[in-house]
């Protein structure tokens, strides 16, 4: 009110603030530094091999890994992509890719839908030794597939199921891990749901396909986003299945261009770099695509 | 399997008043054992009437809510019988009992709309998609969620999920409505002005339904009968007024009424109900009893008190603490060495000084000391 008080009720607050908000931006300039860092640490190869696959190999072979853009881009990719290759001269980069697309989608839709099934017989029915069952699928987690990958051969050779997309998919089908997700996800779901579904008439097929489903939608994203990725990223597996060209998937393509291009010549690095390159997008593609759905559903928890 | 609108008339076609040859439900001599051994039910017996509400009533672990979901098919019935309209329902699905249910947390299907909500018991019926569309809005016209049928349950406040769960229930047009404390979920103000809500509307649709809860106060506002349940069984049954006037236990005594029914020690000697430590004369005894140790009853708000010496008789009253509750002042006390709350007009100035405690005799309830039954 008087002209004394008025300097002192602005000055006042003022100083006490401002080293707050000092201390504030300090604190977020370092956990910026770190992220940065982060990012660079992770990116940082991936940009350097993205950079490289667009010069010539001659460049890449004597002056090593390049920064910067060579201007080889399209002749790059476009061999990459449509050019034969192989014994059969017929396998191409985009042939590769979606075999692999095949398999990750197998993998994941297969995975979701038996772990779900799974899961809703263990947690929603009674059976004898329902518990003993799930921990049986529980422990083959302890068995991963480089320890009985001889006998998984054996299985599937002996089937006739070598170079067949059913070979390559359904013997790796089964999940234990996302049995476990569902099965921890179906008993935090109320029970008084089942009974509202059961006075409403819905049978056992019925409330898993029109209460259940739609429930899990996130967990249905995450998992798919985990499981996509292993499939995609399977190389002992079908290196083992398939020895039809045909069926080659992009992550051994990596290898096999490097192979079968080594002549007198320089390889073809630029080309091994633009496959690697192709063979990350899809699975970084489909993380960023359900991850908006997965943090939605998060957002929006319905139970 | 389904009683459709159209089947009603057949039912309200019977002469009101006159009691039907078969109640709208019958629980016969039910009883609910667990694999355990626990036992949650033991032997009750319970008619609900055409268009009656029954309210059962009772502490955290009764055995009321096991009731209810036996009577839903939600639990098996161990032993005894279930009729629903004259037929044996102890084997029979939820879903064919013809009944509908309003859940604690409402369990509505949180992806779907209130209006598939409404829809998805009849759906699973193959009622036409017609009809669905007409009970579903005829339902929401009656419980005013019109503007709400295409948002979804987490959108709803609490009331209005409320009222979506009592959709569910109406669309389905059952014969009893099964309701599993609906309302401890709401605030105090939301409860009271949905259980008035609920009463009017099953009186306006004539559904017979049953009505759990723990709260005695909605047990009283709502029922047209009130069952009290202890350990599994039945302790009384009755219309409101009547457990509240005559309780047929000391349980049904401390749990009916609010404040409890204050209970003292007493002994039926030399002519007179004689209480505390000095077995002072506090009343002439009731008729036709023998002397012997009872419990005596009385009501806070039939309870007096009075300054020492203005009325002949009573009890020395210490006065501990005043509660004020607005129309009404609680003097919490002893007396005859036992605790006592006395209601009084808040009207009434605080009584200062030395205190008697009085009551008319009317007014006691006398019960045996070691049973707890109403003598």
């Amino acid at each position: 009110m008087t002209a004394l008080a008025d300097p002192a009720s602005v000055s006042d607050p003022a100083p006490r603030v401002r080293p707050v908000n000092r201390a504030r931006q300090r604190v977020q300039i370092a956990h910026h530094v770190v992220l940065i860092l982060g990012v660079l640490l992770m990116c940082g190869p991936m940009a350097v091999a993205f950079m490289s696959s667009t010069f010539d190999p001659v460049v890449i072979h004597s002056e090593g890994l390049q920064i910067g853009w060579g201007g080889e881009f399209l002749s790059t990719y476009e061999t990459v992509m449509f050019k034969g290759g192989g014994f059969t001269g017929e396998v191409t980069g985009g042939l590769m890719m979606w075999n692999s697309v095949l398999l990750g989608m197998g993998f994941a839709v297969g995975k979701i839908v038996i772990s779900m099934l799974a899961a809703y017989a263990i947690v929603y029915f009674r059976f004898p030794f329902a518990s003993l069952a799930f921990w049986v699928i529980f422990s083959t987690l302890l068995l991963p597939l480089e320890v009985r990958i001889l006998p998984s051969y054996e299985v599937v050779q002996s089937l006739g199921m070598l170079n067949t997309w059913s070979g390559l998919i359904l013997p790796l089908i089964a999940s234990a891990t996302a049995t476990f997700f569902f099965r921890q996800f179906f008993r935090s779901v109320p029970d008084e749901l089942l009974e509202a579904a059961r006075i409403d008439g819905a049978g056992p097929f019925r409330f898993f396909v029109d209460i259940l489903v739609p429930l899990s939608r996130t967990m249905i994203a995450a998992i798919f986003i985990i499981m996509f990725v292993v499939g995609w990223n399977q190389y002992l597996w079908p290196a083992l299945m398939t020895t039809d060209e045909g069926m080659f998937t992009i992550v051994r393509g990596i290898r096999q261009i490097l192979q079968v291009w080594i002549g007198a010549n320089i390889p073809d690095y630029n080309q091994a770099l633009a496959l690697a390159i192709l063979a990350m997008a899809p699975p970084a593609l489909v993380v960023l695509v359900f991850q908006r759905m997965f943090i939605k559903g998060l957002v929006e928890t319905e139970k | 399997m389904s009683v459709t609108l159209a089947d009603r008339p057949a039912d309200a076609a019977a002469p009101s008043g006159v009691p039907a040859a078969e109640p709208t439900l019958v629980i016969d001599r039910a009883v609910k054992r667990y694999p355990n051994g626990a036992v949650a039910v033991r032997g009750v017996t319970i008619e609900v009437g055409q268009g009656e509400l029954v309210v059962f009533v009772g502490p955290s672990g009764c055995g009321k809510s096991t009731l209810l979901r036996m009577v839903a098919g939600l639990e098996d019935v161990t032993e005894g019988e279930i009729r629903i309209a004259g037929r044996r329902v102890n084997e029979v699905e939820p879903a064919e009992r013809d009944i509908a249910m309003v859940f604690q947390n409402y369990a509505l299907y949180p992806h779907m709309t209130v209006r598939q909500n409404l829809a998805y018991g009849l759906k699973n019926r193959r009622t036409p998609k017609a009809e669905i569309a007409r009970k579903v809005a005829e339902a929401a016209a009656m419980l005013q969620i019109e503007d709400f049928l295409d948002r979804k349950p987490s959108q709803l406040s609490g009331g209005q999920r409320q009222r979506v769960a009592m959709g569910r229930c109406i669309v389905r047009d059952p014969s009893i409505f099964l309701f599993d404390e609906p309302l401890s979920n709401l605030d105090a103000r939301l409860r009271t002005q949905m259980r008035l809500e609920i009463r009017k509307l099953q009186r306006r649709l004539g559904v017979s339904a049953i009505y759990v809860t723990h709260d005695q106060v909605e047990a009283m506002t709502l029922a047209d009968r009130i069952v009290v349940l202890n350990g599994g069984r039945i302790e009384q049954v009755g219309a409101p007024s009547e457990v509240y006037a005559r309780p047929a236990s000391t349980f049904v005594a401390a749990f009916i009424g609010a404040p409890a029914m204050n209970l003292i020690p007493a002994e039926l000697a030399d002519g007179a109900l004689r209480v505390g430590p000095e077995a002072a004369a506090f009343a002439p005894p009731p008729a036709g009893l023998a002397p012997g140790f009872v419990t005596l009853g009385l009501r806070p708000e039939k309870a007096r008190v009075a300054p020492e010496g203005a009325r002949p008789g009573g009890l020395p009253f210490v006065l501990d603490a005043v509660e004020e509750l607005g129309a009404t002042r609680l003097l919490h006390g002893r007396a005859a060495g036992a605790e006592m709350v006395v209601a009084v007009d808040a009207a009434e100035p605080v009584p200062a000084g030395a205190l008697t405690l009085h009551a008319d005799p009317a007014d006691l309830h006398v019960f045996d000391a070691v049973t707890g039954a109403r003598l």
